[in-house]
């Protein structure tokens, strides 16, 4: 359990600096690079979490899908791949304290709410088959409408994206 | 592990978020703010998934991540769109809507 | 006496030699992975910028391979000569997922060697020149970083003990060349060629993934069960495929799948446009990406998985099978397009891709040892090639490719480089006694050997085109009145035109210093490994050298895995299995002890023995086997076990097939040397008459004649592929997709809006008259007043601002959460 806890703080340390930098950095590419490395924190965190197939698959949409349309965003609309001085608004300073009462809140609901509560230790790791099993069981519903969905951004961005 | 240090992990990125897309002048910027807030949310999915021992937590991160995709893909069209119509994808120059 | 036999077996099979280097060949693709780290995290920082460790590590990865490929030879020298060679097999769990785990490590044999000693030696070269050929360049630090990443990617790929390594190397290859082709990515040419080459690679990939899916889910549970691992595993998969009775559907598919990614990768027929444009790239990418090491890297696939290919393509079966049939088409097709270029660096471009179809060629045709030779030594003459045409136009030609406007007569001023271009042309053309020779008339004469008579001549008449088009552009390059920038012509820089100004991007800050001097030498970074390169290239070929008999045939003792039936997990241990093969079949070794049914002779003689026994060893083995000592020595060796290959052994398990090979005759060579000189000559003389007198016959040849014009043009078009890809596939697919959404827009959506307002029209009329005019009025007029004071208050906060309603939208749920929380508690 100390392993897993020493690993949860690291890659939760990168994550938090690698998130300041995504809000902070003056360069859009390198913004995009910094979130790269939030992502793959995450997926590290969902193996700690037991959960391997979402980290796979965090690793393949976000960063490889993902962050390839981002990079194609940012070139297709020549936003200069340089450092920009007006990432930001004018009203930026908006952003801390709404961020910050957030926060503020968020932590205080959920240290009320949870406490010293532990995970469960040496939980079995959660297979692909089970995930399966209830994605076409029970939540097949929503599985269908988020066929839709897809269907429907890939048509929508088609028609959007187009020339003419 | 506590249930805690997940969730506040998340509080904390998706706060960052939150920020992000307030002070984010870019479209393409506040799209990725968006991106580090629905991560935070998978998290807490993950993390409540392993507390309770249930598997529908992971069945929703997955959903999420799939709606995620469909969201930057849109998303980025529309930023692309305003784009040609306005050479600048800087927010701040899109308020038609001021009232 | 069974017992005797295990013993004695036993420390035939431990004598295997190891050493660490071969041990630890792994730390080979860390190497530069780690530098390639070090490059683009500090690299801007160092006094060199980065490229002094791209440099050093990939000298260090030359040193630890050339240790390792010197132990493995150490470790071939000490086996019997009928043993067979283990590869040094290492694996550790990478990933585990629901109980089945993914492993990375290495497979250390003579090919993966070869492979690996030519990657880190052509890198350490080419790196090397690139100190002085991107000197100034604005991204040289990104450049050295994607060199190296490439190696890192190559050796990886070429150590990898399984499939999933194997790709992972794969990509990153693609990756680190679509980096480097679009490294100028300022000109719009050159990200267009770029991404050309990435996309068109991807669709071979696709290949890759499938048909790795489909070997693994028919190979695993074999694989599980016989050899305890994975259907990933490359082992696993070769064993599979030669003893495993594989369902003849999984493997040809699978080899089908694999060999569409090869297809992609080494710029097979028909998705051979890609490379060409490649050439965008930097000369020193063109030169190590392009030609010489990631372009091989499908033939090294096939090489690898030779095995699978043998079984699924049915090699040997027939007259003709897919591999050799791409491979023949990509020869003839690539070399006709070279004719008409007039790009130096496209025509090195077509005569690689030509190569590599000679190699896919000899692959198919069941020449292993000869394809992967020819792997070894057209590295060195084609880099040597490549560097040499980037010497021309980074001293010669002014930065310009385009060899009949801005070259010729370049000998005089650049010697070095001439002699260096020369001596690899003569390699590439195949003329005795340099490498090409051993390597290109191997593959020619094995590929008739064994039956494929058709491709035994399509490739003595790429033979000639070789020479044809390669006399062509040295005459035009190196002979002749020199012409444009090479005759000291200043450019202007727009003055170039589209496709000649690939080198001009900032990368020479020192313009001006270079034009006012004219075509000069260039200096010792560039010529020292020009030297080294065509040295080789007169060199290598001596490895494998068939012609001076088996004493000469180093590479074919080193690198041809030999195709024994060693022992599986059913079946006992190694020892023991070899032990039954000992008694079954295996003529007499060297320092070996052998037992018979019921004897054991003790052979100390060394090799003179192995004459005086074999008689009374060869009375179980078969009569070919014996016959075939006395022969030429090669069709016998081997023969012992020729089943590998053939059929299914009893017991145990094949890694390789058994491969035929031809012997030499002078006769064969010398009708291939007369092709040759007939090439030469007669494209000379040709040459001289289209771009000196320009006169005689051929000059005008192909206005004067209508078919001949039109066959130009259609070469000149490339066939008219890139038209079908972009113009045809592209549109033909994409554009319906889009129409059909745009349809569905105007008709479906707009007829619903459209109907669904008039039906609301209507009703809308109704409400009016009745509930709008009598009731509502009047509590709306009474309304509006109210709205439009509370509006009037209001309006600042609609801003239009999309940011601000985001702060008010996060502030006002942080608000309502707090709420909340303070009811609840």
């Amino acid at each position: 359990m100390v392993a897993q806890n020493i690993a949860f703080g690291i890659v939760a340390a990168i994550m938090v600096w690698g998130a300041l930098r995504v809000v902070t950095v003056n360069n859009v590419v390198h913004a995009a690079l910094w979130l790269v490395l939030v992502l793959a924190g995450a997926a590290a965190q969902y193996v700690i979490l037991a959960a391997e197939f979402i980290a796979i698959t965090q690793v393949l949409v976000y960063i490889g899908a993902v962050m390839v349309l981002f990079l194609f965003g940012t070139m297709l609309t020549r936003a200069r791949i340089g450092a920009e001085r007006e990432l930001n608004n004018k009203s930026w300073w908006l952003g801390v304290p709404s961020a910050g009462l957030l926060l503020g809140v968020l932590t205080l609901a959920l240290v009320s709410g949870f406490g010293d509560e532990e995970l469960p230790k040496d939980a079995a790791i959660v297979s692909t088959e089970q995930i399966s099993d209830q994605i076409f069981g029970p939540y097949l519903l929503p599985f269908w409408a988020l066929s839709f969905v897809l269907l429907v951004a890939v048509i929508g961005a088609i028609v959007l994206a187009r020339k003419d | 592990m506590l249930v805690n240090q997940f969730l506040i992990l998340g509080a904390v990125l998706f706060c960052i978020g939150v920020y992000g897309v307030i002070a984010r002048r870019n479209a393409v910027m506040v799209l990725m703010s968006i991106e580090l807030i629905l991560n935070s949310v998978n998290l807490n999915l993950l993390a409540f998934a392993l507390r309770n021992g249930s598997v529908d937590g992971h069945v929703f991160a997955l959903y999420i991540i799939t709606v995620a995709a469909a969201e930057v893909g849109v998303g980025l069209a529309l930023v692309l769109l305003v784009y040609r119509n306005r050479k600048s994808i800087g927010l701040e120059e899109l308020s038609e809507m001021k009232g | 006496m069974f017992a005797a036999s295990e013993a004695a077996a036993e420390t035939a099979a431990v004598a295997l030699k190891s050493g660490w280097f071969l041990e630890n060949a792994w730390i080979i693709p860390i190497i530069p992975a780690v530098a390639f780290a070090l490059i683009i995290f500090f690299g801007k920082k160092l006094p060199m910028k980065g490229s002094e460790l791209g440099v050093l590590s990939m000298l260090a990865s030359l040193v630890f391979a050339a240790g390792a490929g010197f132990q493995w030879i150490d470790r071939v020298n000490g086996a019997s000569e009928e043993q067979f060679i283990d590869p040094v097999i290492k694996t550790w769990t990478w990933w585990q997922s629901g109980g089945f785990d993914l492993t990375i490590g290495q497979h250390i044999d003579g090919l993966s060697l070869t492979v690996l000693v030519v990657v880190a030696f052509i890198s350490s070269l080419v790196q090397i020149y690139s100190l002085e050929y991107l000197r100034g360049d604005r991204r040289y630090t990104h450049f050295f970083a994607s060199l190296t990443l490439f190696s890192a990617g190559m050796m990886n790929m070429v150590i990898a003990d399984n499939m999933i390594q194997l790709i992972l190397g794969w990509e990153i290859m693609g990756l680190c060349s679509f980096m480097l082709i679009g490294h100028w990515w300022e000109d719009g040419a050159n990200s267009r060629a770029a991404l050309k080459a990435f996309f068109t690679t991807r669709t071979g990939d696709i290949g890759l993934l499938v048909g790795t899916s489909i070997l693994f889910f028919s190979a695993n549970s074999w694989t599980q069960e016989h050899l305890g691992v994975s259907g990933f595993s490359i082992r696993g998969l070769s064993a599979w495929a030669l003893t495993g009775n594989p369902g003849s559907v999984a493997i040809t598919a699978g080899a089908f799948a694999l060999f569409a990614a090869c297809i992609g990768k080494s710029g097979q027929f028909p998705l051979h446009t890609w490379l060409p444009d490649a050439m965008a790239g930097p000369t020193p990418v063109s030169s190590l990406l392009h030609s010489s090491t990631m372009v091989v890297a499908g033939v090294f696939l096939v090489a690898r998985l030779f095995p699978v290919f043998y079984e699924g393509m049915n090699i040997y079966g027939s007259s003709m099978n897919f591999i050799t049939l791409i491979g023949g088409i990509t020869i003839v097709i690539a070399a006709l397009l070279a004719f008409v270029q007039n790009d130096i660096k496209k025509v090195l471009a077509y005569s690689t891709v030509s190569q590599l179809g000679y190699m896919m060629m000899g692959l198919g045709a069941g020449a292993w040892l000869p394809a992967v030779f020819h792997i070894f030594t057209h590295a060195f003459f084609k880099a040597c090639l490549f560097l040499a045409a980037g010497s021309v136009s980074h001293s010669g030609s002014h930065h310009s490719f385009d060899m009949k406007k801005d070259m010729g007569g370049l000998r005089k001023y650049m010697p070095i480089t001439f002699v260096t271009w020369v001596i690899s042309t003569l390699a590439l053309c195949g003329v005795f006694p340099l490498s090409g020779f051993f390597s290109k008339d191997e593959i020619i004469d094995n590929v008739g050997h064994a039956g494929y008579d058709v491709f035994m001549i399509v490739g003595l008449v790429g033979a000639f085109m070789t020479a044809a088009y390669m006399t062509r552009a040295t005459y035009l390059t190196f002979f002749g009145e020199p012409r444009g920038a090479a005759a000291g012509e200043h450019h202007e820089e727009d003055s170039h035109g589209a496709h000649d100004s690939h080198d001009d991007h900032g990368a020479h800050d020192d313009h001006g210093a270079h034009a006012s001097h004219g075509p000069h030498e260039s200096n010792a970074f560039i010529t020292v490994p020009l030297i080294i390169l065509a040295t080789l290239a007169i060199g290598a070929g001596f490895l494998n050298a068939t012609p001076f008999g088996e004493k000469w045939e180093n590479m074919k003792k080193w690198v041809e895995p030999r195709p024994v039936v060693v022992a599986d997990m059913d079946h006992g241990s190694v020892g023991e299995m070899r032990g039954l093969r000992t008694a079954d079949t295996m003529p007499a070794t060297t320092d070996t002890v052998v037992a018979t049914e019921d004897t054991i002779v003790v052979m100390e003689e060394g090799v003179s023995g192995e004459a005086k026994t074999a008689p009374l060893m060869a009375a179980a083995a078969p009569a070919e086997s014996a016959s075939g000592e006395e022969g030429h020595g090669e069709e016998g060796h081997g023969s012992h076990s020729s089943e590998c290959g053939k059929k299914t052994p009893d017991a145990g398990v094949c890694y390789a097939p058994y491969v035929k090979h031809a012997p030499f005759k002078w006769s064969k060579a010398a009708l291939s040397m007369l092709i040759v000189f007939a090439g030469i000559i007669l494209s000379w003389l040709v040459s001289v008459q289209l771009y000196t007198r320009k006169a005689g016959f051929f000059f005008g040849l192909t206005k004067r004649n209508k078919l001949l014009a039109a066959g130009h043009a259609f070469l000149v078009n490339k066939y008219y592929l890139d038209h079908l890809y972009e113009k045809i596939i592209v549109r033909g697919i994409a554009h319906p997709i889009a129409k059909g959404a745009y349809w569905i827009n105007q008709n479906v959506l707009d007829g619903v809006v459209n109907g669904a307002g008039i039906g609301t029209k209507g009703i809308a009329r109704w409400v009016y008259r009745n509930v709008d005019q009598r009731v509502v009025d009047g509590a709306v007029n009474g309304s509006g007043a109210v709205a439009r004071g509370a509006g009037g208050a209001l309006r600042p906060v609609q801003s239009g601002k999309v940011n601000q309603y985001g702060a008010l939208l996060f502030a006002a749920a942080a608000v309502a959460g707090l709420v909340l929380i303070i009811i609840n508690t």
